[in-house]
């Protein structure tokens, strides 16, 4: 009954993209953020963005919705907008304090996904983008089972370039495998800084591994995109502001825009596959 | 105090415990841990770090150590030696595993009863510090680790941010963690925070400034300090190198010291 009910809401959604990485640190929420004002920007889409990260939600910030609060209405709970077309949900919306934890142990933390995605009125969405906590956990394994009732495109895997990331990150990607979820591909993030004085490049992360080029050509899974570091990227994301609208002119605009790209056609892609298969 | 713990325990020997802690991930707790732990060996310490990052343990690639076994002893787990001199031990889950890549899906109740085994099991001797280092949230693991070492009253916790906002709103609330488990908090470490161009010489702040230093203010903690992004320190961790003894002179060498220092005097302080 309970399966029935998760398939029932999440029908009206199209396509479902989780955002994940073995790693901390890497810009997951960065990235969901962006990938959710991305495919915003046709204003013919409907776009939902859904913060799993119970004890660090980082995506009401992002999206400039820090202190909003949640409604329910009779037909569910409604998703704080930041556009028309792009709605967010979060546990950062249901507290009352920036001070406020959320200490709790993995059932609980899971009966609140399950709500997240029972109760919450998405309507018809086109994207539905889930921005998870690093790891290979209680969310990890939830999200993966309660969208089973669904559909979901694939994951898209952040990494930075240094072997202590990409470590973390195969063991996320042998979960996707042990799941059934397809890998949509990696993004390797923080790869290299220019310098804005003297325009040398550092390699601040160094790949001594080769990096996720070498990881990906090891897996058989696709590398999305390589994004440098912009010191405008962090400032964006604490003034709840987009970095591809304030910084268009940005190498990482550019790749950043790119992998969305990509990641579009590869869910047109899938959904035309599943049509001819019906 | 002493009989009210089971036998001699494992941690009997140990002369103080803390934690590494933040909310957030990808901050640097592990690298901080590790530095942490060079430099208080540099000052004639023997120190140990449990890793309790059950997911995405990085302790023993930081030490180069990561192919070693763990073995048993009569007491429990014997604790990997990062060298000849015996002066850092470590325990992770990484030893446990057949393989590298293997990922660790397990659900709470799985972490937890690990967890309490690694305070509980590993067979450390005497050490003058425990350094458990820790993943991002506040969870089951941080719940765990703190419930079990709270009878051997650890000394406390520090806390690592990076100085943009983000990360320092997933600390605020890893700070009301350590009020509400009576956990100490022995004070705030910005890392990351600023890049030297070692070309130019020109400081970039790339992931912002000053909000670790705001936030000790504002909650009325130490601040340990300020760690500038050091790829040195970065390439030390990827090989596994001793960067306090191999790299005195880079960015980030005075701030990780000083760290260590700190923490020093606060033990001489509460011993005295």
């Amino acid at each position: 009954a309970e399966a029935a009910e998760l398939r029932a809401r999440l029908r009206s959604v199209k396509h479902t993209v989780l955002v994940l990485s073995g790693k901390g640190g890497v810009g997951k929420s960065t990235f969901s953020a962006l990938l959710a004002h991305g495919l915003a920007a046709d204003e013919a889409k409907q776009v939902a963005l859904l913060d799993i990260d119970i004890c660090g939600p980082s995506i009401p910030k992002m999206m400039g919705l820090e202190g909003e609060q949640v409604h329910q209405s009779g037909s569910g709970w409604s998703p704080v907008y930041v556009e028309e077309n792009l709605g967010v949900m979060s546990v950062g919306f249901l507290l009352s304090s920036p001070d406020d934890a959320v200490i709790w142990r993995g059932p609980k933390k899971n009966g609140l996904i399950k709500q997240f995605l029972r109760d919450v009125d998405w309507g018809e969405i086109d994207y539905l983008i889930v921005d998870t906590p690093p790891g290979t956990s209680d969310e990890h394994l939830s999200i993966v089972q309660y969208l089973s009732a669904a559909h979901i495109d694939g994951a898209v895997i952040i990494t930075t370039p240094q072997e202590v990331s990409l470590q973390d990150v195969r063991k996320e990607i042998n979960f996707c495998h042990k799941v059934k979820l397809p890998v949509i591909g990696v993004v390797e993030n923080m790869s290299g800084f220019i310098c804005p004085k003297c325009k040398n490049e550092s390699q601040i992360f160094p790949p001594t591994t080769g990096g996720a080029e070498k990881m990906c050509q090891n897996l058989n899974v696709s590398l999305l995109g390589k994004v440098p570091l912009d010191p405008q990227i962090g400032k964006s994301c604490d003034k709840g502001q987009s970095f591809l609208s304030e910084a268009p002119e940005s190498p990482a605009t550019t790749s950043y825009r790119n992998i969305i790209q990509r990641i579009q056609e590869y869910c047109d892609q899938h959904h035309f596959q599943e049509e001819k298969i019906i | 105090l002493l009989s009210f713990l089971p036998e001699r325990s494992n941690l009997a020997g140990v002369r103080h415990i803390l934690l590494v802690l933040s909310g957030k991930g990808g901050v640097g707790k592990s690298t901080i841990s590790t530095q942490l732990a060079l430099s208080l060996r540099h000052s004639g310490k023997k120190v140990g770090i449990l890793d309790v990052d059950l997911c995405g343990p990085s302790i023993p690639c930081m030490f180069r150590v990561q192919d070693n076994d763990v073995h048993q002893c009569d007491s429990g787990w014997v604790p990997v030696f990062v060298d000849q001199d015996k002066s850092i031990s470590l325990m992770s889950i990484g030893f446990l595993l057949e393989k590298p890549d293997d990922a660790v899906v397990w659900r709470g109740p799985k972490k937890n009863a690990l967890i309490k085994q690694f305070v509980a099991d590993v067979a450390w001797g005497d050490l003058d510090f425990l350094i458990v280092d820790t993943p991002p949230g506040t969870s089951d693991e941080h719940i765990s680790a703190v419930e079990a070492l709270r009878p051997y009253k650890p000394l406390g916790a520090i806390l690592v941010t990076t100085p943009q906002a983000v990360s320092v709103g997933d600390v605020r609330r890893e700070l009301t963690f350590c009020k509400k488990t009576g956990l100490r908090v022995l004070g705030i470490v910005e890392n990351m925070s600023g890049f030297v161009c070692p070309h130019c010489s020109e400081c970039t702040n790339i992931f912002s400034k000053g909000g670790g230093e705001e936030l000790a203010k504002h909650a009325g903690v130490p601040f340990l300090g300020s760690v500038p992004l050091d790829p040195q320190l970065s390439q030390s961790l990827e090989e596994g190198r001793d960067f306090i003894q191999e790299f005195p002179k880079s960015s980030a060498f005075p701030a990780l010291t000083q760290i260590a220092q700190q923490i020093l005097d606060g033990t001489l302080q509460r011993s005295s």
